[in-house]
Order: C-alpha cells, then sequence, then structure tokens
C-alpha cells in the first residue's frame, strides 16, 4: 500500500478596509445596514454608469502584495469575468485576469514540531483586486438579491500548491489573516465573511513526479472548516484511490453541519468565463515612485517584531510571539517598555495580568485605560519595594477597571509596603513565638517549613511586609 | 472552422439564451463565419506587438475614497418587477 502525499493550494478572499466601495463612491462598510441602502446606479449596472477605480483599493492591493514579496504591476489590468448570476447585475465581475496587480511572492509559515518550529516557504502566485458580489438570500421560489456587498473592493491571494498537510493551510491562514491585519487591509474575519477561503486538493503517492487530479472545495467558512474539509477530502481521495478508483475533477462543497464534502454542479470553467480586459476601465502603470512611496508605509510584521523583540528586549520567544500577534498590543507593550526601561517585566504582566483582565471583560487593547505611563509607574512601584506584587495585582485591577493612577490607589488602599525592619522584626517574633513547636521542628530540619513561617508573617502584616526584608528578618528568628 | 451544435447550445447556456432548433442551426453557421474570420486574423504575425488592453491614451484614472450618499431604497427598486423585504425579488436560483 502505498504512502500518499498532500497537496494544497489556497485562493483567499478578503475584503479590503476602504471607505467606499471599489467602482462607485457608496460606503462600503454595510454591516448592520438595511438591504440595498448602499446601492447606486453603478452597483445596480444601469445604463449609462461607469466605474471609477477607488485609488486606496488599489494602493492597499500593492501594500499586500508587497508584504508577501511579490514583484507589482508594473502594468495592471482589470478584466471582465463573464457569468450569469443574480449577485451582480451587470453580467460580470470586474476581476484581473492576464495582469493582476501583485505576481510571485511567497510568505513563510512555521509549523511547531518536537523540535521546535519548522519554517517553510509558501509561493503566492498572484495577489489581484477584484468586486464583491450582492448577497443572496433563497426563500422557498423566490431568492432576495441585496446589492449592498456588490462592488466592496476584494482582494484575491492565490498559492502555489506548496502546501502539503491541512496543519500547512491552517499555518498559513493564520499568517496571512495577521499580515492582513497589520497592513489594515482588512479585519480578515472569516466568521464575519471578510475572510473567505477555497482550497485546491490533491494526493499522490510519495515519490510520484505528477500531481494527481486536484478537487475544489469551497464554502470553507472558518479556520475550524479549512482542516477539517481539508482532512476529510485527503481521506476520502486516498479511499477512492486505494479502492482502484479515479479522483474525479469537481468542485465541492463543504457541508459544516454533516462534516462532509458534498458535490457541487460544476460551473463554468475558465475559458467559459470568457474574460477580457474591461473597456470602462484604463489600464494603471505602476510606477516605481509610486511603489516605493507605498513601501516606506509598511509597518514592521509580526515575524520581524518577534525576532526584535528576543534579540533586542531579551523576551523569551513565546511571549514575543504572542505579543506581536496583533499590533495594537505590540505597539501597546513597546510604550510600556519604553516607559519602564524593563521589557521583560513589562511583558510578562501584559501576557500576564493584562491579558487575563482582557478576556474576562472581553476588552480590546485599544479600550485599555491603563495609560502606558500609568503601568510603568505601578512596575517602578513594585520595582522600588514600595508595594508587593500580591498589591500590585490588586491596584493593577483597579487601574484596569477605573484608569486612575497606581499611587493613588495605593495611598487609598493603604498597601504602601512595609520596609521598616523594626515594625517587621515585631511581626516575625509575634509568630515565631506563637508557633513553638513548628519553629523547633523547622530547627530539626524540617526545612520546608520556612515557607509556611512566611506565608504567617505576610498575614501577620496583612500583606504589606516586603518579602525580602522578611525573608532576612525571618531567618534569623528562627535560627533562634 | 466549424462548430458543433453542442458548443453552439454550450454558449447559449452561458448566455442564458433558449434556442429553438432552426436557431441552432442558424447561430452556427454565423459564429462559425466570425471564428473563420478571426482564424484569417491569428495569421497576423503579433510577435513584436504587446498586448494591447485599450486603445485609449488614459492610464491610471482613479477617484480618492470618499463616500457619497446612495440612492433611496424607493429609486433603487423603482424599476424591480417584484421586491420583496427591501430586496429585489428574482426567480429561485440555488448556487451550482
Amino acid at each position: 500500500m502505498p504512502i500518499y502525499e498532500t497537496i494544497i493550494g489556497l485562493e483567499v478572499h478578503a475584503q479590503i478596509l476602504t471607505r467606499s466601495k471599489m467602482f462607485c463612491a457608496c460606503s462600503a462598510d454595510y454591516a448592520g445596514a438595511a438591504p440595498n441602502t448602499h446601492v447606486c446606479p453603478v452597483c445596480m449596472a444601469l445604463p449609462g454608469s461607469l466605474p471609477v477605480i477607488n485609488r486606496a483599493a488599489v494602493e492597499k492591493t500593492i501594500l499586500a502584495g508587497l508584504a508577501l514579496h511579490c514583484t507589482i504591476g508594473p502594468e495592471a489590468v482589470f478584466a471582465r469575468k463573464n457569468y450569469h448570476y443574480a449577485d451582480l447585475p451587470k453580467g460580470y465581475q470586474i476581476s484581473q485576469y492576464e495582469l493582476p496587480l501583485c505576481h510571485d511572492g511567497w510568505i513563510e509559515i512555521e509549523i511547531p514540531n518536537e523540535t521546535g518550529n519548522r519554517v517553510k516557504r509558501i509561493g503566492i502566485t498572484r495577489v489581484h483586486l477584484e468586486e464583491d458580489t450582492g448577497k443572496l438570500t433563497h426563500t422557498g421560489g423566490a431568492s432576495l438579491v441585496d446589492l449592498n456587498r456588490a462592488g466592496v473592493p476584494l482582494l484575491e491571494i492565490v498559492t502555489e500548491p506548496d502546501m502539503r498537510s491541512p496543519e500547512e493551510a491552517h499555518a498559513y491562514l493564520t499568517m496571512l489573516q495577521r499580515i492582513l491585519r497589520y497592513l489594515g487591509v482588512s479585519t480578515a474575519d472569516m466568521e464575519k465573511g471578510a475572510m473567505r477561503c477555497e482550497a485546491n486538493v490533491s494526493v499522490r503517492p510519495v515519490g510520484q513526479a505528477q500531481f494527481g487530479t486536484k478537487v475544489e472545495v469551497k464554502n470553507l467558512n472558518s479556520f475550524r472548516a479549512v482542516v477539517q474539509a481539508l482532512e476529510y477530502e485527503v481521506a476520502r481521495q486516498i479511499a477512492v484511490l486505494e479502492s482502484g478508483g479515479k479522483v474525479v475533477q469537481v468542485t465541492m462543497g463543504w457541508d459544516e453541519a454533516h462534516g462532509r464534502t458534498v458535490v457541487q454542479r460544476t460551473k463554468e470553467s475558465a475559458d467559459d468565463y470568457r474574460y477580457f480586459p474591461e473597456p470602462d476601465l484604463p489600464p494603471l502603470v505602476i510606477e516605481p515612485a509610486w511603489v516605493e512611496a507605498l513601501a516606506a508605509r509598511l509597518p514592521e510584521l509580526p515575524d520581524a517584531k518577534t525576532r526584535r523583540f528576543v534579540a533586542e528586549l531579551g523576551l523569551h520567544p513565546r511571549d514575543a510571539a504572542l505579543l506581536a500577534e496583533d499590533r495594537g498590543i505590540a505597539e501597546y507593550f513597546e510604550a510600556v517598555a519604553r516607559e519602564s526601561g524593563d521589557a521583560k517585566t513589562a511583558a510578562n504582566w501584559i501576557t500576564g495580568e493584562l491579558f487575563r483582565l482582557m478576556n474576562t471583560a472581553t476588552v480590546e487593547i485599544a479600550a485599555v485605560k491603563i495609560t502606558p505611563a500609568a503601568f510603568a509607574a505601578l512596575m517602578r512601584l513594585v520595582a522600588t519595594g514600595q508595594i508587593n506584587l500580591n498589591s500590585a495585582k490588586r491596584v493593577f485591577a483597579i487601574m484596569f477597571e477605573t484608569g486612575r493612577s497606581p499611587d493613588e490607589i495605593v495611598q487609598e488602599l493603604g498597601l504602601a509596603q512595609v520596609s521598616d525592619a523594626d515594625v517587621l522584626a515585631a511581626a516575625v517574633a509575634a509568630v515565631v513565638a506563637r508557633y513553638p513547636d513548628e519553629a523547633a521542628k523547622y530547627r530539626g530540619g524540617k526545612e520546608t517549613l520556612f515557607n509556611w513561617f512566611l506565608g504567617q508573617v505576610m498575614r501577620e502584616t496583612r500583606g504589606k511586609g516586603n518579602p525580602a526584608v522578611v525573608r532576612e528578618l525571618l531567618a534569623k528568628a528562627l535560627k533562634g | 472552422m466549424s462548430l458543433t451544435l453542442a458548443q453552439v447550445e454550450h454558449i447559449a447556456e452561458l448566455a442564458r439564451l433558449a434556442l429553438t432548433d432552426a436557431e441552432k442551426a442558424l447561430y452556427r453557421e454565423q459564429l462559425s463565419a466570425i471564428l473563420e474570420y478571426a482564424a484569417i486574423l491569428q495569421r497576423v504575425d503579433t510577435s513584436m506587438i504587446p498586448p494591447t488592453a485599450t486603445v485609449l491614451p488614459l492610464r491610471n484614472i482613479m477617484r480618492e475614497d470618499i463616500v457619497q450618499p446612495s440612492l433611496p431604497i424607493e429609486d433603487v427598486l423603482a424599476n424591480a418587477p417584484d421586491a420583496a423585504d427591501g430586496c429585489f425579488r428574482v426567480t429561485a436560483i440555488l448556487e451550482g
């Protein structure tokens, strides 16, 4: 029985974050809007209406292309993709065919394995710009057409057949989503339909040079669906080959409810779309100066940020990756690190306490009330021994809740740490006197009791004792 | 270069046209003639000519990303043969 190799290529569509639509001035922000309220003669394809290219959409596509190491232009042409379906009233979708804005790029993905992370390069065939389609709701004998989404700018990103497992496909999507969000090109939210995925899957016996027959799988609306559908489809194709059958080239849909792929009626092939240059839109010439100006706007991407956090700030790679994942969080972290001058402790606080509070309250980083300056002030209170870590966590929670300054809260709650040796020595003496049996056991060699004593003294000082000072005094007192 | 009847039917299907047998025969002839003409053009050596997407001297015509008001819903649906819930209502078409 041969061992099979899986071949996967992905086609991702992502809505581009612009104010207006791709070819007209209707608002592209249609979420929650009543049907057909973001619609004009261009959206409806009324006779005489003409499309005009949205410069911001072109620039964001080029930004995405640059981040994916693509060659840009130098010439880009829009094309008509002809098909009759009520989701676009023109009878064609304005897309790109022979001359996409960006082509021949790559991104690197990381796949966790036993020895850490394996880095793999995935080729990007092309990144092009097109328009989204309207929304159809099927109700019994009729379909209801809402054109609010029709004409929203849509990025299409096509990979080479470079992925070898559903896990790699997942890693690619995760990386792509992160990049698009970093660039501010798309929300890339799969659950909300702002990012959609189609996969080309085939299998072949290991060692065979030729690709097997590929199957296109559509309707992958979540990361989970992508992985499940790919796993299902790979197993299905291997079973077909094992039983002596042949894989047929078809388009399948992922049936989430039943966890299986289902054959869809084969739609048009590429020839049937009768692509031709869009006569209503003059071609774009992408001058190097334009590309350079856009390249200057590229933010540092998550991968590079992660590496810098490790190399320059000495963070643990896991914390660095966690902080670099989201651009807002990364910027917040850097501000706190700068203000406090202690990146490692800042990273601990953010990945620990802050993330915990954000999760519990479902608050995004942009809405966090603690300013980096106040954050750093709290860290200083701990570093200089003015409050202990437990008190600091209490103060931090109140800061998170109210946005108040740490000094004010510390004063109000009377949390200022006691480092005065005389005061603490009294507390230590009281505790040791209260538990003579334990003290004897400790002296007899049961050293684990030390921490128990430490806890008793901290309780005696209502948590305000400076642990370092207490430790020293306690050791002295117990030695007796 | 003559089209087969099946090819004519396929093209009609793509254009969502219902043709009678007589029309199929007629269009088969006419479309074939067009393709014959294209075949003559194909003989011209174009290896030194870049593909031409437009003959107009225009390039890079773009608009700024500014929102303008859309049409009132009454105007949007004014010419719709049928409407429901603010939507155009069309004969059910299930995605293939």
